[in-house]
């Protein structure tokens, strides 16, 4: 009974923060009700006991996606009453289709034959159940392929994001690494023949290294 | 007991309210983003409600895996409407015209 109210309490909650998120007149408010919206589903999935994927949630979604979403919201400096034109022109349309989809959803979800109504409740977890040791199980064995695949497209994204954001200005100093590799001899050294030169003395005499050396190796062959 | 028609509900009610949001908030990009975020997030309800009460782990490997493509999604986004935004300065998706679509 108490998990029902809950459940019922933080779905109020979820369905508030979504319609926050769609109906806010500054941005900045629609990711923080979209933050809500994320804590609230996490806590769902917690009465579901799918623990493992409730925190993600909350490190992936709340912790870095949606501190993306606020960086770049406050970065942009944009005109929010022009974006909002046609806004309560298009309300009555959006309301017709949202109300449409979820009488259709009620009505696939409720009807009998599905039989969707008569599934036993969940079966109670045994003692020592372990969300995360079950979902790695599997990760790392049936799901390994797929596993490596969200990897590259990770990396992908990475690189993806880099590119796209990365531009040269102009008196920016940069290494150019082709350039440095594909350089030639003949671009750097100029060879200059000239006629042979008599040494001075004196310049010779100081820049003497041997003696240097020997007077260097002499303390160690007394100890 | 929760039982499963309820989360589906919930999730079709979520799902119901992004699309909404796509509606009203058509010219705004980031806040499409969000929509689309608000979308995933009712899918992976239904996959975590069915995991839960069919007793199978699979659908949350599949929440997991939905988890990964939306954050890379939301970043290259971002990373787009960034790139966007310094070239013309705004991001009003009714600007955007340059391939006559």
């Amino acid at each position: 009974m108490l998990i029902e109210i809950l459940f019922y309490a933080f779905a109020a909650v979820l369905v508030g923060a979504a319609i926050g998120v769609i109906t806010s007149r500054n941005p900045v408010f629609s990711a923080l009700y979209l933050v809500l919206a994320f804590f609230t589903s996490a806590v769902i999935w917690l009465l579901l006991e799918a623990e493992f994927l409730a925190l993600v949630l909350v490190l992936v979604y709340v912790g870095a996606v949606m501190v993306l979403f606020l960086f770049v919201v406050m970065m942009l400096d944009i005109n929010t009453e022009e974006l909002r034109k046609g806004f309560t022109r298009y309300a009555p349309l959006g309301a017709i289709v949202a109300f449409i989809m979820v009488v259709e959803i009620v009505n696939v979800v409720y009807v009998k034959r599905l039989g969707l109504d008569v599934l036993p409740a969940a079966a109670a977890l045994p003692e020592g159940y372990s969300n995360t040791r079950e979902l790695g199980a599997v990760l790392y064995t049936d799901y390994v392929y797929p596993f490596q695949v969200a990897a590259i497209i990770l990396l992908v994204a990475i690189v993806a994001a880099i590119v796209l954001t990365m531009r040269q200005r102009a008196g920016h100093k940069v290494q150019d690494t082709v350039k440095q590799v594909s350089v030639r001899r003949e671009d750097r050294v100029r060879i200059v023949r000239m006629p042979a030169e008599k040494r001075d003395e004196g310049e010779g005499a100081g820049g003497a290294t041997p003696g240097g050396a020997a007077s260097a190796g002499e303390p160690e062959k007394g100890a | 007991m929760i039982t499963l028609p309820h989360v589906l509900t919930l999730s079709g009610i979520l799902f119901a309210i992004s699309v909404a949001g796509i509606f009203l908030n058509r010219k705004n990009v980031i806040l499409l983003l969000m929509c689309i975020e608000l979308m995933l997030l009712s899918v992976n309800f239904n996959f975590v409600a069915f995991s839960r009460f069919l007793g199978n782990i699979d659908g949350q490997v599949f929440v997991f895996f939905i988890l990964t493509v939306a954050a890379a999604e939301s970043a290259i986004g971002l990373a787009i409407l960034v790139v966007l935004f310094r070239e013309r300065r705004s991001i009003n998706v009714e600007e955007l015209n340059t391939m006559r679509g």
